[in-house]
This record gives structure tokens, sequence and C-alpha cells, in this order.
């Protein structure tokens, strides 16, 4: 049987000079895409954000709904009509906050486009989300950028998964 | 802002190819809908099972809708199960027990025509005959100013090896065209 999990593209970050990992060009032949990242800020804290487009990154059109637990509280919050996401915290520590994103049938041109996220940040909060792009496009751009620099050795890999 | 990083994909080789994650179906609803969609004659060759989808529902007195699953056509109340929500404003829980089927998913309902759902479901240990099958689930549906995030565990109380799946909207009566909904085996 044909494989059906496969990586598509790594980005392991080297200096400090890096405020945006791109994946262009992201094939259609898969159903879903999975992006994996261990990152954080090099320089404070940041806010890292997302965005996904066609061609190139949109700066219109986003949502998303999360609930998060703080160690001591569960809440949830939203954000309407945004210009990318905020998907988690770099505190600018030692440690890598962790997010995997599933990116759902992200090819197709019919449907708004569902994210769903769960953000890992063991100096933190633990999050999850699901995050709408209101657009029928399908999908071959993605964009990740802070306003600081992301420290070195912070990894982003991009996965596909094909269907039968 | 400008994209100082580029990678294209079409250049990427050598992918590494574990072999592990298997594609079993895929059913993409059709125009009209359908009142469910049956994953039958499962293979017991995996470890795992992973239900991947977008899915809406024809639900009209609300914008979110849930989907339930039954294994094995069982129609009984030999299920239960646990939920964390948040909808935007605080974060709930609940559990329903004794009931005839599990959740495994929030969705779209009557809301905009281009609005879906998304879930994941991991069903573990599905084809063991010792012990009740349990499933997890992370889904959502966004609506820019309405939805749910949801996190699920469910349990069907049978020791039968999992071999059919049936996914139905929880209230409404149709899953609506461009519902796609994927079965994966994850091999041990």
């Amino acid at each position: 049987m044909a494989t059906t999990y496969e990586p598509i593209a790594t980005y392991t970050v080297s200096g400090g000079s890096t405020s945006t990992i791109t994946f262009s060009s992201i094939s259609g032949s898969y159903t879903d895409l999975v992006l994996v990242c261990s990152g954080n800020s090099n320089s404070g804290t940041d806010y890292p954000r997302i965005r996904v487009g066609n061609g190139s990154a949109s700066a219109t059109g986003y949502s998303n709904t999360q609930v998060y637990g703080t160690g001591t509280t569960a809440t949830s919050y939203r954000e309407t009509s945004q210009t990318g996401f905020i998907f988690a915290t770099y505190p600018a520590t030692s440690a890598r906050v962790t997010t995997i994103f599933n990116i759902m049938n992200y090819s197709n041109t019919t449907t708004y486009k569902t994210v769903l996220m769960r953000d890992n940040n063991s100096a933190g909060n633990v999050t999850a989300a699901v995050m709408l792009w209101q657009s029928t496009s399908a999908i071959n751009y993605i964009e990740l950028f802070l306003t600081n620099n992301f420290v070195a050795g912070s990894t982003f890999t991009l996965y596909g998964i094909k269907a039968a | 802002m400008t994209p100082i990083l580029g990678i294209m994909a079409s250049q990427i080789s050598g992918h590494l190819e574990t072999g592990a994650y298997e594609s079993i179906s895929t059913v993409t609803v059709g125009v009209g809908g359908a009142a469910n969609v049956t994953f039958s004659s499962i293979p017991s060759t995996y470890t795992h099972l992973q239900i991947r989808g977008i899915s809406k529902t024809n639900r009209t007195s609300s914008s979110v809708d849930s989907i339930k699953v039954q294994f094995n056509g069982d129609t009984a109340s030999n299920y239960t199960y646990h939920e964390l929500i948040g909808n935007g404003a605080s974060a709930l829980s609940d559990n329903v027990t004794s009931t005839s089927f599990t959740v495994i998913a929030r969705t779209a309902g009557n809301a905009n025509t281009n609005f879906f759902g998304a879930f994941t479901c991991d069903i573990l240990d599905y084809a063991n005959n010792n012990k009740y099958k349990t499933h997890r689930t992370l889904s959502g549906v966004d609506l820019n100013g309405s939805g749910a995030l949801f996190f699920n565990s469910g349990l069907w109380m049978s020791t039968s090896a999992i071999t059919s799946i049936v996914i139905a909207p929880q209230t409404g009566t149709l899953l609506n065209q461009y519902s796609s909904l994927a079965l994966y085996g994850i091999k041990g």
C-alpha cells in the first residue's frame, strides 16, 4: 500500500536573523497537511503568527476559537476578522514551544478552510484552537512569522497526508 | 511582511517513508447529502485507527451540530463520553453515560454554506478482543463569531474488535455535500 503520511519540507533555523518561515508551492496532491513547529524567540517574549494563502500569504479573513489551561484555570476566547492567527506565546527561554497544526482538506476549492491546532508551552499555557480562513482558495502557501527572530534550532516540518 | 525564506515543496526529495500510516478509505459526500458515512470491513491488521475529516450537517436550529458514531452496528446503550468545550467565552465540560452512540466532533450546522468543521479522532487498540474501546478527538468549528473547540474521549463498552463505523449527524438528518471523511490505519 502506498505511503500516506510523508514529509514535504523541513526548515531548521540557523543564526539569529530569521523572522519568517515560508512553505510555498505546496502540492495539492494530499488531503490534509500537518505542520509541526518547535520554536521560540531569540529576543524577548514574542507572538508568532501563521498565515496561509494561494500564491502568497493572505492578510484577511481569519478567526479562531481557543480553549486553554494556565495551570490553575481553563478558559476560552475567540477572535474574529483577524489578519492572521497568533498561535503561541514564545517566552524566549531555553524551552521550545511545540505547536502542531492540522490543516484540513486544504486543497479543495469549495469550502472555507478549517485548521485544528494544539500548542504546548511547558513554561505557560496548554492550548487548543480551531482557526478559520474564510476563503475557498486552495492553500499552497504557509507563512510563519515573528516580530523579532526565531531562535537558532527552531524547527518547522510540513507533512502531507494522502487519502485512498 | 516579505518572506525571507522559501521552501519549494517540489524541490524536496528523499521523503522518509515509514509505511506505518495507511489510508483505508475516504468518502466525500455528494449532491443531496448523506444520512451517514459507513466504513465497513475494516481489517484488524492495524494497531490504531484514525478518522480525519471536514463536515457540515443540515441542522437548521443551530449553526453548530455534532457528529456521532456507532461501532459494529451496535445501537444499544453501550456508549459513554466526556467532553471539554471552549465556546469562545468559557471552558465547559460534561459527560454522557449509557447512550446509544458516542460523539467525535463539533461541526457546522445551519451556517454559511462554506463553513465546515474539522476533526481528528483516534480509535485506540480497536482490534483488541479483551478490552473496551476508547477514542479521543480534537475537533472544532469556527464561524467568525461563533463556534466551538471540542476535546472529547469516548468509550464503547464492548470487547469486540471494531470492524465497522457509522458516522452521522447527531441532530441534523444529513451530512452536507463536500463533507469528507477519511479512515486511516496505524501499524504498531
